[in-house]
C-alpha cells in the first residue's frame, strides 16, 4: 500500500508538470507569446517562459479589469499590436473577478518577472497604490489606461476622452433628444467605479447651467454591471417616474439592458436612451431607433496608444511630466502630456458618436 | 467481551497508516506543485519572490484558522468576507473622522467580535435555522452596513507605520507571515491540545450526545463564531494595510476561497473530522499554485479550470483508494 | 381537544380516522401550514411596499416581478432536490452561463435552428454537466460542496474559453430566439408558463412517484434507504442530473430574455437560489422541503429585487435592507414553525 502511495505521488508530479506545460502553451496565445517581428511568424508552441531574452527588447505588461470583457479584449489587442510593432514582448493579464485584490496579486507576479512596464486599467483607484509604488521602486514604469489609478501610483494616465467632454456630450445629446426639457435618470454601473462617478459628477455640474435648467435629474440608479440587476433597476425607474423622458447609461451592460427593457415595453420615442455602449451590443437598438445615438471611443486605439506610451516611458522619451511629447505609431506624432488634477494624462481624442448611419460598419468590430 | 487483539491493533503504530494520511497526500501534492512551478518559470525559485508571494495570499489565510473550527463543529460561516469589509470600513471611517489610529484598529477588532457574536447568538437561539441561512443573511447585512457607512468613497490616508502590517519585515521575515505563524500555532494548540478542542470535535460528531454529556454546546458555538469574526477583522487590518485604503466592496468572494482551502485540508463539511495542519498546508498549496501559474501568465480562465480540477482530483484520489479497499474487504 | 374515555380505549381504527377526518377544517389546515410565517411575511411586506410606492401592486409591475423571478424559481426547484439529499450545488450559475453561451453561439452561427431545438440543446448541455457532477458526488463519493465548487470553476473557465472573451449580442440572435424569452401566450410571459409547467411536474414527481419519495428517503436517512432497497447512488446521481438540466434550460431562457450572452453571466447567482430554498423552509440537514415553501421563497426574493429600487431609498441602503428582510423572514418563519410544530405535537398527544 505504501508503494502504491509513492507511485501515485510520482504520477501526480508528472501529471502536474504535464498539465502546467500544456496550460502554459494554451495560455501562451494571450500570454507572453510575443512574437518578434523580425521572423514574422507566430509560433504557438513556444513553451511558456517569461524570458524571451534572446530576441526582444523589453517586456511590456497590461492588466485589465476582468476577463471575458470584449471591450477589454479589444484594448489588449491594440496594446499587443503597439508593443509588437516596437519589437517587444507583451504580457496580457486579467483577473476572473473584477477585484482590486486580484490585480494586486497580478502586479506582484509581474514584478517578479521583472517586466519593464505595467499598464493597468484599475478596479480601484487607490487600493493599488502600495503595490504600484513597489513596482515603480523596482524600476518598472507604471501607467494606467481607461480606468485610472490615483496620481501617486502612476507616471501618467492614458485617457480615452476628456471626462468633462464625455459628460457634456452626453447631456447635450440628451437635451437634443428630449427637446430641452423633462425628467432624466442615469443608470450607472457599480457605486464604486471611479470613472462612472467622475462622469456623473460632470453631468450634474453641466445640468446646473442655464441652458439645461428645464431638465431634471431624478435618480442615479446602480445596475452593478449585472444584466439582471440593470434590467430591474430600469423597470423600476420607468415605474417610479412615469414622466421620465430619457435614460443615460454610461456603461455597456447598463445601456444594453435598458435598451432591451425599452424594446420589450414598446417605449420607443417615449423614453430616449443614450450613453456609452459597445456597438455590437447596441446595434440592435440603434437600428430599431430605441437609442438614437450613443457614444464610445475605439478601445483598440486606447490600447495602442498605451503601448506606445509605455515604450516612450521605458525609453525615457517622456517621463510623465507636463509638456512631454511623443509619437504613437499609426495614431500620429503629436501626443502631449497634459494635466489631470494634480497628476498628468494623455488624451486620445473626443468621444465617437454611433448612430444609425455608421453602426453597421462598427457592430462587428467590437 | 472485547477482543484484546482488536485493541492491540488500534494501539499499534503503523508507518503505513501514518503516511497514508490525508495531510501527507497534501504534502506530496505541494512538493509536486513546487517542482512544476520551478520547471515552468525561472522566476519562481527566488527567495524574494516567494516571500512576496506569501504576503499576497496570507491575508485571507487568517480566516482559514477559525473556519476549520467552525466546520469541524458542523457549521459554516459565509459572512466572513463581509465582516472583513465592515470592520475595515469602520476603522477607516473612524480614522478619517479623527480617531487615533491605534484606537481605530482596536475598534476594528471589536467590530469583528461583535459581528461574530451576533452570528453565534442567532445560530444558537434559533436552532431551526442552519448556519448557512443565518450567515447568508448576515453576509448581506454586514456588507450593506459597510455600504451605508462609506457609500461610494474610499477611505485611506493612514499613517506611514500602518503599512508595515502588510508590507513590512521583521528581519528577513515578512511581518504578516510572522503574525500568521503565531495565530496558526495558537489555533493548533487550541484545537489539538485543549479540552475545548476535544469538545469541538465531540460536538461535530454528535451535538446532542455532547450536550447530554455536559458539554456547553451553545457557549462553544458562540465562542467559535466570535473567533471567526475576530480573525476576519484581523484580515481586515492586514488587507487594508496592503491596499493603503479601503472600500465597502473589498474581500468579495473570500468565503468560497476560504472554504475551498479548508475542505482541501481534509476537514469534512459534515463535521467532526479534520486537522488544523491539513488546512495550513492547503493554504500554501493553493497560494503557491496560483503564484506559480501567475508567473507564466496563465489566463484567468485556464487558472479557474486548473484550480477546479485540482480540488476535485485531490479529493478524488483517496476516495478511489478507499473504495478499492472497501471492495477488497467485502470479499 | 377531544377527550378520550378510558372505556373507548379499544376504538377500531376505522372509526378513529373518521373522527380525525372531520377535524380537517380550513383553519386547522392553515395552522398546520409550516410556511405560514413566510406567507404572512410576504403579504405584510407587499402592503408596506405598496404604501411606500403605489406602483408596486399594479398589474404591470407584478407581471415584471413574476417574469424576473421565473428563472430563479425554476432553479430553486432543482436546488430543493439537491438540498433535500443533504447536498448543495454551487455550480448552477456556471452551468447556466456555459449552456447559455453555447446556445447563443449556436443561434448566431446557425440562425435557421428552431429556438425550441436550441432550448433542448441547452438543457442537454446542462444534463451532461449535471451528470458529470452527479458521477463525482454519487459514484466517487466526493462531498457535494467541494465537487460543485471545483466544477463551478471548471464550467466558468470553459465558458470564457469557448466564447474567447467575446459576448453574443442582440443583433446576432434571431427574432424567434429572442421571442422565447420575451414572448407572451395569453398575455402571460413564456417564462412564467415554463416555470408553472416545471412546478406542476415537480409536484407530481415529488409527491406521487416512487423516485420522488425515494429522494426524500435518501435525504432523511441514506443508510435506512439503502437497507430498504433504494440505491442511494442512483438517486443522488439523478438529483444532480435534474439540477443540471434545469440550469441548462435556465441558461437558454436567460440569454433569450436578456438578449445577450456574457462570460460572467449569473456569477454568484447560486447564492440567491440557495437563499430562496432555505428561506422557503428546505432544511440543509436534508430530508425536509416542500415545493410550496420553495415557491414562496423565490417569490420573496423576487419581491425584494423588484421592490428595492421602487421604495426610493438611497442606493447604498439597498443591500442592508435586502439582508434584513431575508433575516426577518427566516426568523419569523422559525418562530411560526415552532408554534406550528408544537400544534402538531399537541394534536398527537393522547
Amino acid at each position: 500500500m505504501k508503494k502504491k502511495g509513492i507511485v501515485q505521488g510520482i504520477a501526480l508530479v508528472l501529471l502536474m508538470s504535464l498539465l502546467g506545460a500544456c496550460s502554459g502553451n494554451n495560455g501562451g496565445n494571450n500570454g507572453n507569446n510575443g512574437t518578434p517581428t523580425n521572423g514574422g511568424e507566430s509560433s504557438p508552441t513556444v513553451t511558456a517562459q517569461a524570458e524571451d531574452s534572446g530576441n526582444s527588447g523589453g517586456k511590456y505588461a497590461m492588466i485589465f479589469k476582468n476577463t471575458g470583457n470584449p471591450y477589454g479584449e479589444k484594448m489588449m489587442e491594440g496594446f499587443k499590436t503597439a508593443v509588437e510593432e516596437q519589437g517587444n514582448t507583451v504580457i496580457l493579464k486579467a483577473p476572473d473577478q473584477p477585484t482590486a485584490e486580484a490585480q494586486i496579486q497580478m502586479i506582484d507576479e509581474l514584478i517578479s518577472q521583472k517586466v519593464n512596464s505595467i499598464a493597468i486599467a484599475a478596479n480601484d483607484a487607490d487600493a493599488l497604490q502600495p503595490a504600484l509604488k513597489k513596482a515603480m521602486n523596482a524600476g518598472i514604469q507604471v501607467l494606467s489606461l481607461d480606468s485610472a489609478v490615483n496620481g501617486a501610483s502612476r507616471a501618467v494616465h492614458v485617457n480615452q476622452a476628456d471626462p468633462d467632454l464625455i459628460g457634456r456630450t452626453l447631456i447635450e445629446g440628451v437635451s437634443e433628444m428630449i427637446g430641452g426639457e423633462g425628467e432624466i435618470a442615469i443608470l450607472s454601473a457599480t457605486s464604486q467605479a471611479t470613472n462612472q462617478n467622475t462622469w456623473i459628477e460632470v453631468m450634474k455640474r453641466v445640468l446646473e447651467e442655464p441652458d439645461y435648467s428645464k431638465i431634471k435629474l431624478v435618480k442615479v440608479a446602480y445596475g452593478d454591471d449585472l444584466r439582471d440587476k440593470s434590467t430591474s433597476e430600469t423597470e423600476a425607474l420607468l415605474k417610479s417616474y412615469p414622466n421620465l423622458k430619457a435614460i443615460i447609461a454610461p456603461t455597456t451592460v447598463g445601456i444594453a439592458a435598458a435598451g432591451k427593457v425599452l424594446t420589450d415595453k414598446g417605449l420607443k420615442d417615449k423614453v430616449q436612451l443614450t450613453g456609452l455602449g459597445l456597438p455590437s451590443e447596441m446595434a440592435e437598438y440603434i437600428e430599431s431607433g430605441i437609442c438614437k445615438w450613443m457614444y464610445l471611443w475605439n478601445p483598440i486605439d486606447v490600447g495602442y496608444l498605451a503601448g506606445y506610451t509605455a515604450d516612450a516611458l521605458v525609453k525615457g522619451t517622456i517621463t510623465g511630466v507636463l509638456g512631454d511629447k511623443f509619437s504613437a505609431g499609426k495614431l500620429g506624432n503629436d501626443f502631449e502630456v497634459i494635466a489631470d488634477g494634480d497628476a498628468t494624462q494623455i488624451m486620445l481624442g473626443a468621444p465617437f458618436r454611433f448612430d444609425a448611419s455608421n453602426i453597421a460598419e462598427w457592430k462587428d468590430v467590437y | 467481551m472485547i477482543e484484546p487483539r482488536v485493541l492491540a491493533h488500534k494501539l499499534d503504530f503503523s508507518w503505513k497508516r501514518f503516511f497514508l494520511q490525508w495531510e501527507w497526500m497534501l504534502v506530496i501534492i505541494f512538493i509536486a506543485i513546487n517542482v512544476m512551478n520551478i520547471n515552468l518559470s525561472e522566476y519562481y525559485w527566488d527567495y524574494d519572490n516567494l516571500r512576496d508571494a506569501m504576503m499576497g495570499f496570507l491575508d485571507k489565510s487568517f480566516i482559514v484558522l477559525p473556519m476549520v473550527l467552525i466546520m469541524i463543529l458542523g457549521d459554516i460561516d459565509i459572512s466572513v468576507g463581509s465582516i472583513v469589509a465592515l470592520s475595515a470600513v469602520i476603522m477607516a471611517d473612524l480614522y478619517t473622522m479623527g480617531v487615533p489610529m491605534v484606537l481605530a484598529m482596536l475598534i476594528c477588532l471589536a467590530a469583528g467580535i461583535v459581528c461574530g457574536w451576533i452570528n453565534g447568538m442567532l445560530i444558537v437561539k434559533y436552532k431551526e435555522l442552519s448556519s448557512v441561512i443565518v450567515t447568508l443573511a448576515t453576509m448581506i447585512i454586514y456588507r450593506g452596513i459597510a455600504y451605508v457607512i462609506l457609500e461610494d468613497q474610499a477611505a485611506g490616508g493612514f499613517p506611514e507605520w500602518f503599512s508595515f502590517l502588510g508590507w513590512g519585515y521583521v528581519g528577513p521575515i515578512p511581518f504578516i507571515l510572522l503574525a500568521f505563524v503565531c495565530f496558526a500555532i495558537l489555533f493548533y494548540l487550541l484545537l489539538h491540545k485543549t479540552v475545548l478542542g476535544r469538545q469541538i470535535y465531540a460536538i461535530g460528531n454528535n451535538a446532542n450526545a455532547s450536550r447530554y454529556s455536559g458539554v456547553k454546546v451553545d457557549r462553544i458555538k458562540i465562542f467559535v463564531f466570535v473567533l471567526a469574526g475576530f480573525m476576519a477583522a484581523v484580515t481586515g487590518l492586514f488587507l487594508t494595510a496592503r491596499m493603503g485604503s479601503t472600500r465597502p466592496n473589498i474581500a468579495t468572494g473570500y468565503e468560497l476561497e476560504v472554504i475551498a482551502m479548508v475542505v482541501l485540508g481534509g476537514i469534512s463539511t459534515a463535521g467532526g473530522k479534520g486537522r488544523m495542519i491539513g488546512a495550513i498546508i492547503a493554504i500554501f498549496l493553493i497560494g503557491f499554485l496560483r503564484y506559480g501559474l501567475g508567473l507564466i501568465n496563465v489566463q484567468a480562465q485556464m487558472l479557474l479550470i486548473i484550480i477546479g480540477l485540482l480540488l476535485i482530483a485531490a479529493v478524488m484520489v483517496p476516495k478511489l483508494k478507499i473504495k478499492r479497499t472497501q471492495k477488497l474487504r467485502k470479499t | 381537544m377531544e377527550s378520550r374515555n378510558v372505556g373507548s380505549f379499544v376504538m377500531p381504527m376505522g372509526q378513529q380516522t373518521q373522527a380525525n377526518k372531520n377535524k380537517r377544517t380550513i383553519s386547522s389546515y392553515v395552522v398546520q401550514f409550516r410556511e405560514l410565517g413566510l406567507l404572512f411575511f410576504i403579504l405584510l411586506l407587499a402592503v408596506l411596499i405598496q404604501m411606500r410606492n403605489p406602483s408596486f401592486l399594479t398589474w404591470e409591475n407584478i407581471n415584471d416581478l413574476i417574469t424576473n423571478t421565473a428563472i430563479l424559481s425554476i432553479l430553486a426547484v432543482g436546488m430543493m432536490l439537491v438540498i433535500i439529499t443533504r447536498g448543495i450545488d454551487l455550480s448552477i450559475g456556471a452551468t447556466l452561463a456555459l449552456s447559455g453561451m453555447i446556445s447563443a453561439m449556436v443561434v448566431s452561427h446557425f440562425p435557421q435552428v428552431h429556438p425550441l431545438l436550441v432550448l433542448l440543446l441547452g438543457t442537454g448541455i446542462g444534463l451532461v454537466c449535471g451528470g458529470g457532477l452527479g458521477y463525482l458526488v454519487a459514484k466517487i463519493g466526493i462531498l457535494p460542496i467541494i465537487a460543485t465548487l471545483g466544477m463551478m470553476n471548471v464550467f466558468r473557465g470553459l465558458t470564457y474559453l469557448i466564447s474567447d472573451g467575446k459576448w453574443v449580442s442582440a443583433h446576432q440572435m434571431t427574432t424567434s430566439f429572442k421571442f422565447l424569452g420575451t414572448g407572451t401566450l395569453f398575455r402571460i410571459n413564456h417564462l412564467i408558463w415554463i416555470a408553472l409547467f416545471i412546478y406542476l411536474i415537480a409536484y407530481y414527481f415529488m409527491g406521487h412517484t416512487r423516485t420522488g419519495r425515494q429522494i426524500y428517503a435518501v435525504g432523511s436517512n441514506p443508510e435506512a434507504a439503502r437497507i430498504s432497497g433504494i440505491r442511494p447512488e442512483r438517486t443522488l446521481w439523478l438529483v444532480y442530473v435534474i439540477m443540471g438540466g434545469l440550469s441548462g434550460m435556465a441558461g437558454v431562457l436567460w440569454v433569450s430574455k436578456f438578449a445577450s450572452a456574457q462570460g460572467d453571466t449569473a456569477s454568484g447567482y447560486e447564492l440567491s437560489v440557495i437563499a430562496a430554498c432555505v428561506v422557503g423552509g428546505v432544511s440543509i440537514a436534508g430530508g425536509v422541503g416542500k415545493l410550496s415553501g420553495v415557491l414562496l421563497g423565490a417569490i420573496l426574493l423576487g419581491i425584494i429585487n423588484n421592490a428595492l429600487p421602487l421604495i426610493n431609498v438611497s442606493a447604498f441602503w439597498q443591500m442592508g435592507i435586502q439582508g434584513s428582510i431575508i433575516l426577518a423572514a427566516v426568523l419569523l418563519n422559525a418562530i411560526v414553525k415552532r408554534g406550528v410544530d408544537r400544534n402538531h405535537l399537541m394534536r398527537r398527544k393522547v
